[in-house]
């Protein structure tokens, strides 16, 4: 026992297990999240049941069997339920029965003693809305105008016809409301600004004012044309409709506007399963979210945290890079130097919510509001610069990653060899040209190595951008068509702060949770894909470095 | 500005123009009264020598004599380090590359230098040996192109690497390494060489090339070598300086010092009695 030890085998074991671990853990996050989200677009087979009452009657329940556990049925009892059985344990299942504005709850908890055996009848179809949650039922007729134009059977493809029309008209109502009553909206608000400005400066002549006039005039009847064709689609879209049968036997009536796709999931085969659930995820990455963020995508909040990382890296990497150089290059290195270096390596120590109150205090309120008062007095009181926004959160991230730039980029340049610095210098290169052209290009790796912890490091932040700029829900992206195109100013969507949001802040936490995992797991893979880019740049570099000692 | 074509002395060189005067004079250098501190440490103790045109100069001496420190202040490498102090002058055609008017990286252009171990830059064979004309910001293709192929030519490393110009200079082999080093410094035209122990990191094939290549070199360049390696310093220089602990001891014409050194010390050295 006492030559193993000496032998050093148990060091070989603790060392291999504590790389085993982080491998686990590592792939456990990825796991857990991908098999928790993943599933959540997957049509479930709709299942069809009754339970008994406690008067003895019993009740039809249609619904998706969402999770199931063991209870004790002491505590069954205590909750009310009168159940006839000797175990000590029984199983309960929760149902997701939908039909959210019918019944208030989406989700129920159902002992197993109480139901029956569970069917799954093909006719039975489970409708997407663009409010309300989902809808399980059975159908009964579509109509056209009130009128009854397909029953029972031939309801199916008369559905799937007219579903098809409503879609479409759908995608045009929000195509316009969305773009084009967006841009003469900023036109609009673009014209106001001006004839403030003007006013302001006391230059608003009769003249300047007669052609404000008429340019907004143009815009206004734009917009009154837009209105009318939105209305006129709008209508368009009320004509059809389809009433279904719920549960417990009402028949409810749902117009074809209000119905985003409807699938019998019973009836499905797995290749048109596959189908479904990819044109899903696919939703998921490119639509808006809708109810609250618990349904649709999530594409605001991609689009924000790339390019908020991206601002972030932008602003990070030189301003880093120029504070390494002067004190690994130029400083001398002194006392004081290594004050200023045990500072900055503290600084990345210091909690990230703190910088999202420096954020706030320094940047929104002092930056922006005194921007604000200089350049934009014709947006008061509305705050342009003076309120929470990307840029201000980029600004912030890059302040709490620049400790990682310094840090990184100094150590790549003290791994310079000498030897290169001198061959530059005895070919008559001033120190800044040698810097320039030989010690930046060698450290340049390192660099990255930089660049990649602080993008890993921003990614994941949420905590200040609450704070600076993150928004639960943003009118709009801080890229888009609208002169100057990029909106600095606008707050934005991020998706760890989505993750917080959908998963404990929405009012369906039930219905919201697959999506906490899918979207954390988005989140990963975001930050996975942003590092291999860098990574795979870093290895370039690395590659014209090969046989330089110590690089 | 043509910087190829045109000799050294044509460029502007500020105040270490050459002067014509000197031009005729068989010194290329010449140090005076050098004394030079590390610190605390006296390292060069009254330095007098002359380095001649044209010729070989070999620095020899046990380690931490200060041949390498003498020879780095010929372009004033010594600079880099902060506690260095000198005393004395170095002339350079008649003007004291230390006088503080002076412009360092003109110096280096016309004083060039290889180090002990290859040290390309992490660029093209190509860009290795353009980097001195790019400082000096020369980008026309054409004359880069010619001057890559003369000096490449001139450090007989040409015909190796002609195929491969776009690859890395750390592709290549440590002597091939070296001569690249020299192809670089030859490629700005200097009129001094120094070679800080340029063979000690090469095998001796590499070493024979590069030996070969100093001969030839000493046509155009005034050539001041530090060597260990005393059947080297007797082989390839046309003058030898014998340096012990920071002294310099003797300096004369090698056939002379190896054969009759005036000396004890310097026959004490060469005859391996210490060292």
């Amino acid at each position: 026992m006492r030559n193993w030890f000496k032998g050093g085998e148990p060091w070989i074991w603790m060392t291999g297990g504590a790389v085993a671990l982080s491998l686990l853990a590592v792939y456990g996050v990825v796991w857990m999240t991908a098999a928790q989200g993943l599933g959540h677009w997957w049509p479930k087979p709709l299942v069809e049941t009754t339970i008994t009452a406690p008067d003895g009657s019993s009740q039809r329940v249609v619904g998706e069997l969402r999770d199931s556990e063991e209870i004790s049925l002491h505590r069954l009892r205590e909750s009310g339920y009168t159940i006839d059985s000797k175990d000590k344990y029984t199983s309960r299942y929760l149902f997701k029965q939908g039909n959210r504005d019918v019944y208030g709850i989406d989700f129920k908890w159902i002992p197993a003693p109480l139901l029956s055996e569970f069917k799954y009848p093909k006719d039975v179809i489970s409708i997407e809305r663009h409010e309300w949650g989902s809808f399980f039922g059975y159908l009964k007729s579509v109509k056209e105008n009130r009128k009854v134009v397909a029953e029972g059977a031939a309801a199916w493809a008369e559905v799937q016809k007219r579903l098809l029309r409503s879609n479409e008209l759908f995608d045009e109502i929000l195509s316009i409301e969305k773009h084009d009553i967006g841009k003469v909206n900023y036109q609009l608000e673009r014209l106001r600004l001006k004839q403030r400005k003007l006013e302001l400066k006391g230059d608003l002549t009769e003249a300047v004012q007669a052609e404000i006039d008429e340019e907004r005039a143009i815009y206004d009847a734009q917009f009154a044309k837009l209105k009318s064709r939105l209305d006129a689609l709008r209508a368009e879209n009320q004509r059809d409709s389809l009433t279904a049968e719920v549960q417990d036997g009402k028949v409810i009536e749902i117009p074809f506007a209000k119905i985003a796709d409807v699938i019998q999931p019973n009836d499905m085969s797995v290749i048109q399963k596959v189908g479904y659930y990819l044109t899903k995820f696919y939703e998921f990455i490119v639509d808006d979210p809708r109810e609250a963020n618990t349904e649709g995508g999530i594409f605001p909040a991609i689009f924000g945290t790339v390019m908020m990382v991206l601002l972030m890296a932008a602003m990070v990497t030189p301003l880093g890079i120029m504070a390494a150089v002067y004190m690994r290059e130029y400083a001398k290195q002194g006392p004081l130097i290594r004050v200023l270096r045990i500072s900055v390596n503290n600084l990345a120590g210091v909690p990230s919510i703190v910088y999202g109150v420096f954020g706030l205090g320094f940047f929104v309120y002092f930056l922006g509001g005194n921007i604000d008062a200089l350049f934009f007095p014709e947006a008061h009181p509305a705050p342009v610069f003076g309120s929470p926004g990307i840029l201000w959160s980029s600004l912030t991230l890059a302040l709490l990653t620049l400790p990682v730039v310094i840090v990184a980029t100094e150590e790549g340049l003290s791994r310079v060899p000498r030897s290169i610095r001198e061959g530059s210098l005895a070919l008559g290169a001033t120190k800044a040209e040698t810097l320039w052209r030989t010690v930046l290009p060698i450290a340049s790796p390192a660099m990255m190595t930089g660049l990649i912890l602080a993008v890993a490091r921003a990614a994941g932040e949420v905590a200040p951008l609450m704070l600076v700029g993150v928004v639960k829900l943003a009118p709009s992206l801080p890229l888009d068509l609208n002169f100057p195109f990029l909106h600095l100013e606008r707050k934005f969507m991020h998706l760890g702060f989505h993750i917080y949001d959908v998963g404990f802040q929405s009012p369906n936490v039930e219905a919201a949770r697959p999506l906490v995992y899918a979207t954390s797991l988005l989140l990963v893979i975001i930050i996975i894909v942003l590092n291999m880019f860098a990574i795979r740049l870093r290895n370039r570099l690395r590659e014209t470095m090969r046989g330089l000692e110590g690089v | 500005m043509n910087a190829v074509t045109t000799p050294t002395h044509a460029m502007k060189m500020g105040d270490l123009t050459r002067k014509d005067v000197e031009h005729t004079d068989e010194v290329a250098m010449r140090v005076e009264n050098l004394d030079l501190y590390y610190g605390e440490s006296h390292a060069l103790k009254r330095v007098n020598m002359t380095i001649p045109r044209n010729r070989v100069t070999a620095i020899i001496g046990p380690s931490g004599c200060g041949k390498s420190t003498l020879l780095r202040c010929f372009n004033r490498m010594n600079d880099l380090v902060d506690a260095c102090r000198v005393e004395g002058k170095i002339l350079l055609d008649g003007k004291n590359v230390y006088d503080p008017d002076v412009n360092v990286a003109l110096l280096r252009r016309r004083v060039g230098m290889v180090f002990q171990k290859p040290n390309p830059f992490p660029k093209t064979i190509y860009e290795n040996v353009a980097y001195g004309l790019r400082i000096i910001g020369v980008n026309d293709k054409k004359v880069l192109d010619e001057t890559v192929e003369k000096s490449l030519r001139g450090a007989a490393l040409w015909d190796e690497v002609k195929d491969r110009l776009s690859e890395s200079g750390l592709s290549l082999s440590g002597g091939q390494q070296q001569r690249l080093v020299i192809a670089r410094a030859v490629a700005l035209e200097p009129e001094v060489l120094l070679l800080d122990e340029p063979a000690s990191a090469l095998d001796p094939i590499s070493t024979a090339k590069l030996e070969e290549l100093i001969n030839e070199l000493k046509d155009k360049y005034t050539i001041v070598i530090v060597t260990h390696n005393m059947q080297q310093a007797a082989r390839i220089s046309d003058f030898t300086a014998f340096m012990y602990l920071g002294e310099l001891i003797e300096f004369g014409k090698t056939d002379t010092l190896f054969i009759k050194p005036g000396q004890k010390q310097t026959e004490d050295y060469i005859t391996g009695r210490f060292g």
